[in-house]
């Protein structure tokens, strides 16, 4: 298997009830850039959550396989897992604000991981982590260590959890949604900085966003999903060339651009909705739901 | 309808107030002149911090400027008080950004809708209200409904239904779109151009996203760190953008489109 | 778009069930304690004191929790008690959290003035020691049941004002409340129409838990003997009187005891049960 990470009829569901994901598989390699896409609701931020072994409380897998780096994750004991998926993927999460404890100061919380599950030494993690800070771009790595995160700009404490998630050399990483809560004009920076490490490292990722404009700027391929459900798998180029399922060619002329204000903004109609509800009531009443 | 001239606005900054002494003022806006002319659909563009929000509010005077001048309808409301406002906010009614904060969670829908009409004394409210509700695409069941029972295309509409309903000459749109997913985005600004037609609305539209604002308006603001960098209609803007600002935000903005060249 | 995420369904609380059902007996105990009342709380009876509860040797049938050492019985005090107690936490309960309810909507959404002068004046008043203050208070006011209201109104008032004070800046601070401005409703208006039923959860949890404080200042007093005459049983002044003869008749002392604190904890379950029951945007 070349895949680095391979999620196969991963199911779901809130306890004792309604699934949140409905038979999803997808793979990603090394060195490639997979976007999950869709509307709010949709479940793509629940895939991270379920590879990463962070899914709320109220949810559970209820059937899958998660297979990361050769070994199915869900055959192994929960200590065992969390020192695999610790070891091994990572994630850039999507807002900055809450995502740094505000009473630390930022060195202590990039060389947590590396000290505490991975077991280097601090003078060791410290040296990484001047590294990684200047490897992201940001000035006076020295300074930005002792800093709080309130002493920053939203830009650059995105940067700090960047340079935080490829801190370990993590062979996976997950972004979930990482601009969203950005201006565009720093969101481009970010991306454009989160593309080059993901290409310098070699990392596989994952990659989270409502927004296809981004998917088109940083993805190799993507899974567009409703109601839990890939309803289009494609190539990044052949989707915005030609995407197949109607709702994926609806969600396309929705997505805003000033370059076409005709062919852009277009609502959903009604009658795809129509159809990919149904396609979800017959895949739910196939799996026996 | 709107003459504004070099508004300008600053707060104390408390947390660099020392300890005797009046605080430094950070200044959100530096000094703005422009007009909205009546039955213009205006766009105000700007990122974070540039204090477009601010620009908002203050000229439906929820904030009072600490300089410059606000006309309305030729009657200058810079630092009228509230009391003498508050015949004239029938006139000028605004759509907020996030409409679970805008919308009260213990009110029903109807409710939500009546209460600026019968703040401002109207009569016969029911019919009002369901009428707001037919224009804006609801059905007139949801009268009985709370806001977290609905979608965030829905709340918008409730947020745009109460608006209307007073049937103002003005409205002030902030971020209306912003939160929502793109299929609903589109149906919001699809029915928010109807109504502007069709009450004859003068709109202003505060955004941060381009695209949006090229679909919705024929004129655009530009604002940058509280001071207008580009003012043009929506064509020409797009045609040939002027200000080294605006050129850096188009630019920015990733399309669609994997040929686009964004590098 | 189905969204799965609505589904949560919030079972209904037996806290909720529990503790509403204590303070119903309670109330019923009280209301009919002349009737119900096995025995004369007052009467003293030397041939019967120090009886033990049912259950054990030398039990007396009518004294079902025992009797204390003049001879009255245990559970006929613990009825009639339950009237005083009840008087106190509905009473002082309700007036503390209007007056700090009024005073801390105010603070907090009118801001300016009004708020410094209160927020001053809450700074200030909870800087006295509240157990010195009020004995301290029904020294000056003679003992009695409308002294130990005022005491605890007194006292207890910034509380409600200190919470509702920082929730109605909170709920200031939403774009409803910018909306009815824009509306152009007028700044009373908006405070009782938007806010206050906003605040409501918040102001019931605490008035519930405030209920159980009011029965245990007025246990307080009591035990330390500043409360009503020591002729009408107070749970306080049994606790009071148990104490002192814990070694030979321990149920004195530990069945007003066992009264006292299901009656506080669920006045406090209450008010959380209420909260999350009557919460539009919980539930």
């Amino acid at each position: 298997m070349n895949a680095f990470l391979e999620i196969r009829n991963l199911c779901v569901t809130l306890k004792g009830g309604a699934p949140i994901l409905r038979n999803v598989s997808l793979s990603v390699s090394a060195g490639q850039v997979h976007g999950l896409v869709g509307e709010s609701g949709a479940g793509k931020s629940m895939i991270g959550k379920a590879v990463l072994g962070t899914l709320p409380r109220a949810l559970a897998v209820t059937r899958g396989e998660i297979w990361l780096d050769g070994v199915d994750l869900q055959t192994l004991r929960p200590a065992e897992r969390r020192r695999r998926i610790g070891a091994s993927a990572a994630l850039i999460p999507q807002d900055p604000l809450t995502a740094l404890n505000p009473a630390r100061r930022i060195g202590p919380q990039i060389t947590r991981r590396l000290v505490d599950i991975l077991g280097w030494s601090r003078a060791d993690a410290e040296a990484r982590a001047l590294e990684l800070l200047a490897e992201v771009q940001i000035p006076d790595p020295a300074r930005v260590m002792r800093s709080y995160p309130h002493e920053l700009s939203g830009g650059m404490r995105q940067r700090i959890l960047i340079a935080a998630a490829f801190a370990a050399e993590p062979k996976l990483i997950i972004a979930d949604e990482p601009t969203t809560a950005l201006d565009v004009t720093v969101q481009k920076q970010i991306l454009r900085l989160i593309a080059d490490m993901q290409t310098r490292h070699g990392t596989a990722l994952l990659f989270v966003t409502h927004d296809l404009g981004v998917v088109s700027k940083v993805c190799d391929t993507l899974s567009v999903l409703y109601a839990g459900k890939v309803v289009e798998e494609a190539q990044m180029r052949r989707f915005f060339m030609h995407p197949i399922h109607p709702y994926s060619a609806a969600l396309l002329a929705a997505t805003p651009s000033y370059k076409d204000p005709e062919g852009s903004l277009t609502p959903v109609p009604q009658s795809v909705i129509d159809q990919v509800e149904r396609e979800v009531t017959d895949h739910d009443r196939r799996a026996g739901l | 309808m709107y003459q504004v001239r070099d508004l300008r606005l600053s707060f104390p900054d408390m947390t660099r107030k020392p300890l005797f002494g009046a605080a430094p003022r950070i200044e959100i806006l530096r000094g703005l002149s422009f007009d909205v002319s009546k039955g213009a659909v205006l766009g105000i563009v700007g990122g974070s911090g540039s204090g477009k929000s601010t620009l908002g509010r203050t000229m439906l005077r929820l904030l009072e400027p600490t300089g410059g001048s606000i006309t309305f309808n030729g009657r200058d409301i810079t630092h009228l008080e509230e009391d003498a406002l508050r015949p004239m906010r029938a006139q000028m009614q605004m759509i907020f950004q996030d409409p679970m904060s805008s919308l009260n969670p213990r009110r029903q829908v109807g409710g939500i809708i009546a209460g600026p009409l019968r703040v401002q004394g109207h009569d016969g409210i029911p019919a009002k209200v369901t009428e707001a509700l037919d224009m804006v695409g609801l059905p007139r069941s949801f009268a009985n409904r709370y806001p977290h029972e609905l979608s965030g295309g829905q709340r918008q509409r409730v947020g745009i239904a109460r608006a209307i309903a007073l049937r103002p000459e003005f409205i002030l749109a902030d971020e209306i779109v912003s939160g929502l997913d793109v299929s609903s985005q589109a149906q919001v600004l699809n029915l928010l151009q109807e109504l502007v037609r069709e009450l004859g609305l003068t709109l202003a539209f505060i955004s941060h996203d381009m695209s949006v604002i090229r679909r919705l308006c024929d004129q655009i603001i530009v604002l940058y760190q509280g001071e207008i960098v580009e003012q043009a209609q929506t064509a020409d803007l797009f045609a040939a953008p002027q200000a080294e600002y605006t050129r850096t935000l188009l630019d920015a903005i990733p399309l669609p489109d994997p040929d686009q060249v964004w590098a | 778009m189905r969204d799965a995420r609505g589904d949560v369904k919030r079972p209904i609380g037996l806290r909720l069930w529990l503790s509403g059902g204590w303070l119903i007996l309670l109330v019923l105990a009280a209301l009919l304690a002349p009737w119900i009342a096995p025995q004369d709380p007052l009467a003293q009876d030397l041939f019967t004191s120090r009886l033990p509860p049912f259950w054990e040797a030398g039990a007396e049938p009518g004294y079902w929790l025992g009797s204390d050492s003049l001879g009255r019985d245990v559970l006929s005090r613990i009825i009639h008690g339950a009237r005083l107690a009840l008087i106190v936490a509905l009473v002082a309960g309700t007036l503390t959290c209007v007056i700090g309810t009024a005073l801390g909507l105010i603070a907090g959404y009118y801001r300016g003035w009004p708020d410094r002068i209160i927020s001053r004046f809450v700074d200030i008043w909870m800087a006295f020691p509240p157990v010195l203050f009020a004995i301290l208070l029904i020294a000056v006011l003679g003992t009695g049941l409308t002294s130990i209201i005022i005491a605890i109104v007194v006292i207890d008032w910034t509380r409600f004002a200190r919470v509702i004070r920082a929730e109605a800046m909170t709920q200031g601070a939403m774009d409803y409340v910018a909306s009815a401005q824009v509306a152009g409703r007028k700044r009373m208006g908006t405070m009782l129409t938007e806010i206050l039923p906003n605040v409501l959860p918040t102001i019931i949890a605490l008035l519930t838990l405030e209920m159980g404080i009011a029965v245990i200042v007025e246990a307080i007093l009591s035990f330390v003997n500043l409360s009503i005459s020591t002729d009408s049983p107070t749970w306080g002044g049994m606790i009071s009187e148990g104490r002192t003869s814990v070694h030979q008749a321990w149920w004195v002392l530990v069945f007003p005891l066992i009264t006292l604190f299901l009656t506080v904890l669920s006045f406090s379950q209450l008010g959380e049960g209420l909260k999350d029951r009557f919460d539009p945007v919980l539930r």
